[in-house]
């Protein structure tokens, strides 16, 4: 991390050891009683025109960790460094020119999408906050999004509700690339449509980011789908990141147990198809007051002691760009990454990093 | 093998402010003891509103089955009274719901919910017996500690313990059949798998059908036997499902398998795609509904013929067991 003196990075968004904690209040003052850990130390870094796939099940912190990047949710420490300017302690008015460059794309069109506007108010209004261009010069920007996104132009003048799911969210990632963002989060953006109108906005997003050279971060629970559009891949567990790798090797060469559970849960729609299920125990334990200790080890399929469930878990850097949490419950043959030490540096390859095990650089 | 449940010719029109629509087309299927059918299609293609008219459970006063039998062992469902109705519904053909959370009855312990069952269907069954069976039920579907769980409220449940709940409710009574209709969508993955294998297991100790309603190819290929797909309020096609995803004879049953994204898909790659959209209930034309989507050459010219508009295809069985709509086998 010598670069960081030298204000200079390769990284469009760099997060370190972020963390987002909810009050649990209770009682007759409402005070703060507990916490609720949605997001405990998460540190990861998307190159621009990458795009990150974020997997975990639903309550792990995937979506919360989305909003705290885009500063929809005020985060509890941790840093959030976008193009090398520090977003954590902007001001309102600091974050201005930043909000044009972060969009969001949202699950669920129907709520996201303002219902009394029609679909140019919808298109214009980002110009018009940002006060960009004239009245023909917005009108002529939204007829090139609705062209962009597929959709006719007849349809800037009817509204959302006219619309189906598909078309919905076509409008939605329109509003989201208006303003020629430089990174889009997508929380679950195909996750509500059916599986044929799924291909065609997965193809959309894929078409979108070669011609703009965008960032994704792409928030998911379907693994398949992940995959498809994914460069790397992060894979969520209780608020924290538990493996981490290029989408190829996390399918090919798993090492945490809860990433094999995940992708064999995953039904293959092949009736021939005969796959071992690794089956977790359990449900995902509350994040206010998680237990101590590793937090998988008690749903893992590698059944250990309480007195070794309690250990603390280490992420370590497996292989080149694989980094995985091990504990002798999540990771099969526990020794084994240890055999590999951290990879030796490769000048034509990545810049050296320090690989600091609890800020889990990449 | 024994037909326990046969779907002939059914339609359903549902009365609305611009006149009446038909959500379901003339659909036909049936179901063998201890089956288990899938029905796949896209949101909006009646799967639910045949599940519903199945169980005589149709909005009313809007729904209203238009025409068609669906034989239950032999009895038309659709000529039974109220009073047969109540005693077949939930002793035996149980139902499951897509959002457990819906389905159950929020100010209402689990186990007072289960024990309606028993207490309905089981006459002379006191409320103390009821309440231990209601345990037991528990104890079938893998919910730990049942004897504290019965007495909690389904708030107090994570959503895979609560579809859980559903599952006991709906096998209470050891129905013939069990009809799914999306149970593990509002799921988890993981969580969706612990549901399928927990079906899969029930169904082969009480050897019941099951009827699972999805729009996840993947789910069908894991536990049906056969499967029917949908297509606007149709039947597209119907078979044996290693027949019909090795050998999909319809255009839309090949897109839907084609566009599906799969863990040895390439990565970064497009998806194939079906092209446009649905039409409305209200303008779905009497002819080859797919034909519109269809990306073939020669469609242009059948779409601008009489025939679009007035002639319906047939199914057509081509192999035995595998039916198509005789329009959209592929000429090739």
């Amino acid at each position: 991390m010598n670069r960081e003196a030298t204000g200079e990075s390769d990284y469009l968004l760099e997060v370190e050891d972020l963390k987002v904690h909810f009050p649990v209040r209770s009682g007759v003052f409402a005070r703060a009683r507990n916490w609720c850990k949605a997001v405990d130390g998460i540190s990861i870094r998307i190159r621009s025109g990458e795009t990150y796939g974020l997997v975990g099940e639903s309550g792990c912190g995937k979506s919360t960790l989305g909003k705290a990047i885009c500063k929809l949710l005020k985060p509890t420490s941790g840093k959030i460094r976008f193009d090398g300017f520090d977003l954590t302690s902007a001001s309102r008015k600091e974050m201005q020119p930043y909000r044009r460059d972060i969009q969001f794309i949202f699950q669920d069109p129907a709520e996201s999408l303002n219902s009394r506007f029609s679909v140019r108010e919808i298109f214009e209004e980002p110009f018009v906050i940002h006060k960009m261009g004239d009245s023909a010069e917005r009108s002529r920007k939204v007829n090139a999004l609705l062209d962009k996104v597929g959709l006719p132009r007849s349809s800037a003048d009817r509204f959302p509700f006219e619309f189906s799911g598909g078309q919905r969210q076509r409008i939605g990632i329109a509003r989201a690339i208006a303003l020629e963002p430089k990174l889009i989060v997508c929380d679950e953006p195909v996750s509500a449509l059916d599986v044929s109108v799924q291909s065609q906005i997965l193809n959309l997003l894929m078409d979108i980011q070669s011609e703009m050279g965008l960032s994704y971060m792409f928030i998911a629970h379907d693994l398949a789908v992940v995959r498809v559009i994914s460069d790397r891949i992060g894979v969520m567990y209780l608020g924290n990141i538990v493996e981490e790798a290029s989408a190829t090797e996390l399918f090919t060469n798993p090492l945490h147990e809860y990433t094999k559970a995940l992708i064999s849960a995953i039904p293959i729609p092949d009736p021939t198809f005969q796959g071992e299920r690794v089956l977790l125990r359990g449900d995902v334990p509350s994040p206010i007051d998680p237990p101590p200790g590793c937090a998988f080890a008690r749903r893992s399929p590698i059944e250990v002691s309480e007195e070794v469930a309690s250990q603390p878990s280490e992420y370590i850097q497996a292989s080149e760009g694989h980094w995985v949490e091990v504990h002798p419950a999540t990771v099969r043959n526990y020794d084994e990454p240890k055999a590999h030490p951290r990879p030796t540096v490769n000048p034509l390859a990545e810049p050296p990093e320090a690989p600091n095990p609890k800020l889990g650089g990449l | 093998m024994d037909t326990l449940l046969e779907v002939d010719g059914l339609s359903v029109g549902f009365d609305t402010d611009d006149g009446r629509v038909e959500a379901v087309d003339r659909v036909g299927f049936s179901v063998a003891r201890g089956e288990t059918v899938g029905i796949v299609g896209e949101s909006g293609c009646g799967k639910s509103v045949t599940a519903l008219s199945i169980m005589r459970l149709l909005p009313q006063p809007m729904g209203k089955v238009l025409g068609g039998r669906i034989l239950f062992k032999g009895r038309d469902l659709l000529e039974a009274s109220a009073e047969e109705m109540h005693s077949i519904r939930g002793n035996e053909i149980g139902m499951v719901f897509q959002e457990p959370m819906t389905a159950l009855n929020p100010v209402q312990r689990i186990g007072n919910q289960l024990s309606e069952c028993f207490l309905l269907h089981y006459l002379g069954i006191t409320k103390k017996e009821a309440w231990n069976r209601s345990i037991e039920a528990l104890k079938r579907v893998g919910i730990p500690s049942p004897e504290i769980r019965v007495s909690e409220y389904p708030h107090q449940l994570s959503g895979g313990m609560r579809q859980r709940v559903v599952i006991a409710i709906a096998l209470a009574c050891d129905p013939d059949l069990l009809i799914c209709d999306e149970p593990t969508t509002a799921l988890d993955v993981t969580v969706q798998a612990q549901i399928l294998d927990l079906i899969k297991s029930l169904q082969a100790e009480l050897g019941m059908s099951v009827i699972m309603i999805t729009h996840d190819m993947g789910v069908i290929a894991e536990i049906c036997d056969s499967m029917v797909v949908m297509y606007a309020c149709r039947v597209a096609e119907r078979g044996p499902i290693k027949t019909l995803f090795a050998n999909p004879k319809h255009r839309y049953t090949r897109g839907l398998l084609d566009s599906i994204p799969v863990l040895d898909s390439p990565h970064k790659q497009k998806l194939n795609t079906i092209d446009g959209t649905v039409p409305g209930l209200s303008e779905m034309p009497v002819g080859a509904r797919f034909a519109a989507r269809s990306t073939h050459c020669d469609v242009s010219s059948y779409l601008n013929s009489k025939e679009y508009q007035t002639v319906r295809p047939n199914l057509i069985e081509i192999e035995p067991g595998h039916w198509v709509e005789d329009c959209e086998v592929v000429r090739v």
